[in-house]
């Protein structure tokens, strides 16, 4: 099915999302939407998959116009969607998410080993609505086999992992005979051997015949897989260029001007130990570990980057060690413990925490700017004296504090809510970067903001380091971990599975994400090659595969 | 919901191991009430039990039991398994026994204590009425389910109840009859419910608030045309009701024939409502579908399943039969509307609702005990003048507020419960 | 801190634990307000910040206007339903539709008129003043509103000030009751000097009230129950304490009674009035002044208050920060209940100095219609609290001047009325047609009560 986009242009309010688009995917292959994040692209295929009405223009599919008012209308129009966010009901199983809205329903009659054996007529008829689990689970197995994408029907999605989860959506889409999927950044929560099973899995479809709109970010896997990327920056297709575009053409198109793809820094001269934990566990609301006996330490002016797919633990220890969630196990700071202290207390101790989630975490939408600059240090001088509050000192403070971190706002009274990622994040790091801390502690400092905020989000992170800060990021992006890091730590289920200086290559990096390699710092992988994703070493993929298919759980 | 309130508990629940030893020590102090309160303070003798209705054809003996001992020896048991569930862990389904066990063991206990001598506590009466004081909670618990189930916070199950009840009312008085009332109460109940779905579902108003406000508004509006109809023209409020009707053949079973299948149609009805959601909310597309809505609405939305139609269906359903179980307050009782009758039992089913973890046969359960707090607060008294009625009538809200608070778990609503779907 | 009264949101708390989310999330495109398409919890989540900022302070005066008038249309229905002549009327609009309407224009404009002579200003004292009559007695009215409007004001603060934090305090009727049970006891059961006697009354009151609430706060910090469920049972435990106390002279009966009713509190033990001959100003009335300011400079200046005001928009940010959540849930409740016990002091100690077993009347739920009315601020709560109190007086005036053919129920349904208009902004701009602002409660942060 060829599928073109003309003319389209979606608006919110004064902001154009989608400037006249065109675009033209041919049956058969793999197109790659790269922009940076902001740029249009989710609008845009929700725009195709129904979920919003275009303000112009016009979708045709085999040349002929369609009109798509919802997604069941692109449903039925062949386009399936695997959305950023997964479209799952966590409560539900495999095979109830797979078929919803399209459910098989049982049959109410002779049964079958009556028919068999009583040689009974086969009369039944449509139960009113009942579901047929049989014959869903065996759709699914079918699908499952045929395109090599291992599922259990009968497993509770929120018990499956990121990478299991995606392949139910995407036997979703396969099971609506789907002509034209399109994936919105389904690499973002796996690791480097799942993305090449997943780039797999892409190839094999296109095989099928289906086409491919694969959105991303990141340019390497994008050079890997496309077989052309479009190019979108602010709204507009900006160009079309084959995957053999350099990354430095690729990300000056993405951005609009010559964009330094990592931040430079000098070498870290770290100082003494500032953070010490020993054998630290976390309890998970499961009853079992989230974090399982970890010891690490972190010395000021080095930056440890804790790499590792979402969902081993991460999130856990960065509560664990704010205090925002109980714990085992001794935390050090400067020598002194601070596993019992309050997370108020940790913060005045001198720790400075960047949450993973910013707008739930680290910010109160509806207060002003102003008063988020303060969150943390509201009743310490000279914001408030005693138990009074000083909104002129606060005021004076937060708008020094936005002009130095570039926050771009109308005034320090408008809702932080209303601020967009980049600046919000900006409000978070001024916050915590403005006092004098011993440990910063920043997880998923970048996601989901544009490429000017990302360089700025870095270079004070480098700073910080620079002035002698003790600095823990954690992040499952790879290019930030290996752009910062001055020592690379990666988690796997709860544990610390090796601590690797910033040059390991990235299969054996990706090797230690998927649990396929142990602590001797130096992983497992065979091949010496280069960093391109599809070249990955065929000994990987055994070495993935146990994972994945004892936590998938036929 | 994260803004717009659940009302699901648990901010940060304390750990596992902790809410063990809050059951545990729950457990002790039920066995210690049984030793203590019931056993010692039970007169000497005979606890004695009427099990036949008067003038049936099969007739069970009384059943007489040592009042004290029992208590003693079941308040024994209860420690022992208060000690037994802090020491050895319990699977899902044996904490659910062990709480089931304890509370018989109380139930009896508090039976045994309360018959007070030669008039055997008529125990079929008893269960008869229970049940009576039941249906409301459990309508107003299904309703709630229906509702909660696909995304929509209803609190106002008690302004539905109350003007259920005071429009059968009056209804079945002046304007066509008991069968005729019975469906203007529901259609009552259905216009509250159409109301809260329209404010909350496309006016996105606050859930909880708007609940609380209809609460307000049925009971000024039906006090005001209770003073203005009924107080003045007892026409309006002539107390009609329902009569019992009897089961062929299953209402002569001894013991469980008289309680569960000779009772007005409420019960019935009742029945059928439980048996219809528990299947079609679980087992059928329909369900399916709900469910999918009041969980994760943006996935249901993606495979076209229409998110506002399923809410405003299903809240009008809910209020419909809330409407019901408010008509049962009335034309299902005692027949007279009062002002206020629904007495906060809109707010004790959603309590049920929640106890039960948002299943029908959850809430049945729950129901059912809060229906015998009630029953037991209004006959105790009578048979045991120990305690005065005032503190009895507590009892029901006081063990909602234990069982909110104490024996129940961290429970978890429908994930996108009281969160209003909005598009871009 | 801004001298803008930008409060934020009292939002409610979320009381699921989110899970992990596995998936990250999307930012705002950028420049973009809050609509973009980022993931449905957050933007949900953000349209339940915009409700509630618009029951806050979103919807201007503007829209109060046009609900309390939308109020009084339906109100208006009522009054005609309730009225014989009218309603026979009705039933030949079209044979004599002039007649109809001007019957009902009399008769709806004649209760209402009523009700404004009775709370605000009978223009016949007016005139009679300059024709030698008494000039005090122009004020009879707004001092009797004024004196209705007291507990009002202050059970509405003690809902107000636990919304800011969250929490929805349902429980106000019991916490009332909590406070009037310790007023009463120490008014007639203990004696002290005059003044002390009043100042311990107040302050038994006071902690009376606290008590509930801190119960309530406890349970809800402790084991997550919801106060929601928690007040409202707890208002009914308490409705039946007061029943059992009132029924033993041991307790609060008054000697030598059957029916549920305490003594007469002392003399001494009465706020009393300031201002001397007639019209007065209740000394409640004042403690209810200073209550709203001391919660409006404890909201806006005050380091515990900040505290509320951020576990109340966002209990997981809060709690990042380093704020203890729990101790602010339980700190609040035990003011509110404390506010609510307050309001019980100003009734026992002034207007109803005898306690019985329905005392507390509908000061609960009229707390909460009233602080939502006034979106939760302290200048709106006394406002709101001034045109219940109105209302109230109003209903009996309007009762006793039409005979009873207008009961003072009305002004229940009335007060419903008005507080689910404006709480549902959206409805009353659909039915005036209001042009709507986009994204109209993140602009009308700034406006606050001054529209």
């Amino acid at each position: 099915m060829k599928l073109e986009l003309r003319g389209i242009t979606k608006r919110f309010g004064s902001l154009v999302a989608n400037d006249h688009i065109d675009m033209v995917v041919q049956p058969g292959e793999i197109r790659a939407l790269l922009g940076e994040n902001g740029a249009g692209k989710t609008t845009l295929m929700n725009v195709l998959y129904g979920l919003m009405q275009p303000d112009d223009g016009e979708i045709l599919i085999d040349d002929q116009p369609v009109h798509i008012r919802s997604p069941k209308d692109a449903i039925s129009a062949g386009i399936g969607m695997v959305h950023q966010h997964f479209m799952l009901v966590p409560v539900f199983t495999v095979a109830e998410n797979v078929t919803l809205g399209a459910e098989p329903v049982s049959r109410l009659g002779v049964p079958q080993w009556a028919v068999r054996r009583l040689h009974l007529p086969p009369l039944s008829v449509p139960s009113p609505g009942l579901l047929d689990r049989r014959r869903a689970r065996a759709s699914v197995r079918e699908l499952s086999q045929r395109f090599g994408l291992r599922v259990d029907p009968d497993a509770y999605v929120e018990d499956l992992p990121v990478g299991v989860q995606q392949r139910v959506e995407i036997i979703k889409a396969l099971l609506r005979d789907a002509s034209i999927l399109v994936l919105d950044e389904p690499t973002a929560v796996l690791t480097p051997g799942e993305t090449e099973d997943l780039f797999q899995i892409m190839r094999q479809l296109r095989e099928s015949g289906r086409s491919i709109i694969f959105i991303s970010h990141k340019l390497k896997e994008v050079q890997a897989i496309a077989d052309k990327i479009t190019v979108i920056r602010r709204g507009k297709v900006v160009a079309e260029r084959p995957p053999t575009t350099s990354d430095a053409e690729l990300a000056a198109l993405m951005v609009g001007r010559s964009v330094q793809l990592r931040v430079s820094k000098q070498p870290a001269s770290p100082g003494g130990v500032v953070l010490d934990v020993h054998d630290l566990s976390v309890p998970s609301e499961h009853g079992d570990l989230a974090v399982a006996s970890i010891s690490f330490e972190v010395r000021g002016g080095e930056i440890l980057g804790i790499a590792g797919v979402q969902g081993n633990g991460q999130t856990e220890l960065c509560e664990a060690l704010m205090g925002l969630r109980p714990s085992t196990g001794p935390v050090l700071l400067d020598g002194t413990d601070i596993s019992s202290a309050t997370t108020r207390d940790r913060l005045r101790a001198g720790i400075g925490y960047i949450p993973e989630d910013r707008q739930e975490d680290g910010l109160v939408g509806g207060f002003p700017v102003a008063d988020n600059l303060i969150l943390d240090v509201y009743d310490r001088p000279p914001y408030a004296a005693g138990i009074v509050m000083k909104p002129d000192a606060v005021r004076k403070a937060a708008a020094q504090l936005v002009d130095e971190y570039d926050v771009r706002t109308s005034s320090v009274l408008t809702p932080a809510g209303t601020l967009s990622g980049g600046n919000q994040q900006k409000v978070v790091v001024a916050r915590e970067l403005s006092r004098p801390n011993k440990l910063l502690l920043a997880s998923q400092p970048t996601r989901g903001l544009d490429v000017g905020s990302i360089e700025f989000v870095h270079s004070e992170i480098v700073k910080a380091r620079d002035r002698g800060v003790a600095v823990v990021i954690v992040s499952s992006e790879l290019d930030e971990i290996y752009a910062l890091s001055d020592r690379i730590a990666v988690m796997y289920e709860g544990k610390i599975v090796g601590i690797c200086p910033p040059d390991i290559p990235e299969e054996d990096l990706g090797l230690l994400m998927a649990g396929a390699a142990t602590a001797d710092g130096q992983g497992n992988g065979s091949a010496p090659q280069g960093p391109r994703a599809d070249e990955l070493p065929t000994a990987a993929e055994p070495a993935a595969e146990p994972r994945a298919e004892e936590l998938g759980s036929e | 919901m994260e803004r717009v309130t659940t009302l699901a508990a648990a901010v940060r629940a304390p750990i596992t191991s902790e809410r063990r030893y809050v059951a545990a020590g729950t457990f002790i102090v039920i066995g210690l009430i049984n030793i203590v309160v019931f056993g010692l303070l039970a007169h000497a003798g005979n606890a004695s039990f009427e099990l036949s209705p008067s003038g049936s054809g099969v007739r069970i003996p009384v059943i007489r039991v040592p009042g004290a001992p029992v208590c003693y020896v079941l308040g024994a048991a209860t420690i022992a398994l208060g000690i037994a569930r802090a020491t050895v862990p319990f699977g899902r389904l044996g904490k659910r026994l062990a709480i089931g066990c304890a509370l018989l063991g109380f139930l009896i206990s508090l039976l045994c204590w309360a018959d007070a001598g030669e008039i055997p506590l008529d125990l079929i009466n008893l269960g008869q009425n229970t049940l009576v004081q039941s249906i409301p909670l459990i309508l107003g618990a299904l309703a709630g389910l229906l509702c909660e189930r696909s995304g929509v916070i209803n609190i106002a199950i008690e302004g539905q109840l109350l003007f259920g009840a005071f429009t059968a009312a009056i209804v079945a008085s002046a304007f066509g009859g008991l069968w005729v009332g019975l469906i203007a109460g529901s259609l009552a109940g259905g216009l509250v419910g159409l109301l809260l779905a329209v404010l909350a579902i496309t006016f996105l108003m606050d859930q909880i608030v708007l609940g609380v406000v209809l609460n307000v508004l049925a009971l000024g509006m039906t006090d005001y045309f209770y003073n203005r109809l009924m107080a003045q023209n007892p026409n309006y409020n002539t107390g009609a009701a329902f009569g019992a009707i009897k089961i062929p053949g299953l209402a002569e079973i001894p013991v469980i024939g008289p309680i569960f299948f000779d009772s007005n149609i409420f019960l019935y009805i009742t029945y059928i409502a439980l048996i219809v959601i528990q299947v079609a909310m679980f087992h059928s597309r329909w369900g399916l579908r709900v469910r999918a809505v009041g969980e994760h609405p943006a996935a249901a939305d993606t495979v076209g399943i229409n998110v506002l139609w399923t809410r405003y269906r299903n809240v009008i359903l809910g209020g419909l039969l809330a409407g019901i179980g408010g008509a049962a307050l009335t034309i299902g009782s005692v027949g007279i509307f009062n002002e206020g009758i629904s007495s906060g039992f809109g707010y004790i089913a959603l309590a049920a609702l929640i106890f039960g973890r948002w299943t029908p046969l959850g809430s049945l359960a729950a129901a059912l005990l809060f229906g015998f707090s009630l029953e037991l607060a209004l006959v105790l008294p009578t048979v045991n003048p120990v305690l005065p009625a005032p503190i009895m009538n507590m009892a029901p809200y006081a063990a909602t507020i234990i069982a909110v608070a104490g024996l129940v778990g961290k429970v978890r609503a429908p994930k996108a419960d009281g969160q209003p779907y909005v598009k871009s | 801190m801004s001298d803008v009264p930008v409060d934020p949101i009292p939002a409610v708390p979320d009381p699921v634990p989110a899970a992990a989310d596995p998936v990250p999330a999307t930012a705002a495109e950028p420049g973009q307000p809050s609509e973009s398409p980022g993931p449905v919890r957050s933007r949900a989540r953000l349209t339940g910040v915009v409700l509630i900022q618009a029951i806050t302070q979103g919807s201007s005066a503007v829209i109060t206007i046009l609900a309390i008038f939308l109020a009084l249309v339906v109100g208006g229905v009522l009054i005609v339903f309730s009225d014989p002549i009218v309603s026979r009327a009705w039933s030949s609009f079209f044979a004599a539709p002039g007649y109809t309407l001007t019957q009902t224009w009399d008769s709806v404009s004649f209760a209402y008129s009523q009700m404004f002579e009775g709370a605000i200003l009978n223009p016949s004292t007016v005139s009679a003043a300059f024709h030698g009559g008494s000039v005090a007695a122009i004020f009879y009215p707004i001092s009797a509103t004024c004196a209705q409007a007291t507990p009002l004001i202050l059970t509405g603060l003690s809902v107000a000030v636990a919304f800011r934090a969250g929490l929805f305090n349902i429980g106000a009727a019991g916490q009332w009751v909590g406070g009037a049970v310790v007023a009463t006891w120490l008014g007639f059961g203990v004696s002290l000097p005059p003044v002390i006697h009043v100042i311990v009354c107040v302050i038994g009151a006071f902690v009376g009230g606290a008590v509930i609430g801190w119960f309530v706060g406890l349970l809800k910090a402790r084991t997550g129950a919801h106060e929601v469920i928690v007040t409202i049972m707890l208002n009914y435990v308490m409705y039946d304490l007061l029943q059992y106390l009132l029924s033993h002279p041991s307790m609060l009966q008054q000697p030598h009674q059957t029916n549920q009713i305490a003594p007469f509190i002392a003399n001494d033990a009465n706020l009393g009035h300031v201002g001397g001959p007639p019209p007065q100003v209740g000394v409640g009335f004042l403690i209810a002044v200073a209550a709203a300011l001391a919660v409006a400079w404890l909201l806006s200046r005050n380091t515990t208050g900040f505290q509320f005001r951020t576990v109340g928009a966002s209990p997981s940010a809060a709690r990042t920060a380093g704020i203890n959540v729990e101790r602010s849930w339980i700190v609040v409740m035990l003011l509110a209940g404390g506010l609510a016990g307050l309001s019980a002091a100003t009734v026992i100690q002034g207007t109803n100095t005898q306690l019985t077993f329905n005392s507390y009347g509908t000061y609960g739920p009229d707390g909460i219609t009233v602080a939502l009315l006034g979106r939760a601020k302290p200048i709106g709560v006394v406002l709101a609290g001034l045109l219940f109190g109105a209302l109230h007086v109003g209903g009996t005036y309007v009762e006793a001047a039409t005979l009873g053919q207008v009961p003072a129920d009305i002004v229940e349904v009335l007060e419903g009325l008005i507080v689910l208009f404006v709480a549902a902004p959206a409805l009353v701009r659909a039915i005036f047609r209001l042009r709507a602002t986009r994204g109209a409660g993140m602009e009308a942060v700034a406006k606050g009560w001054n529209g």
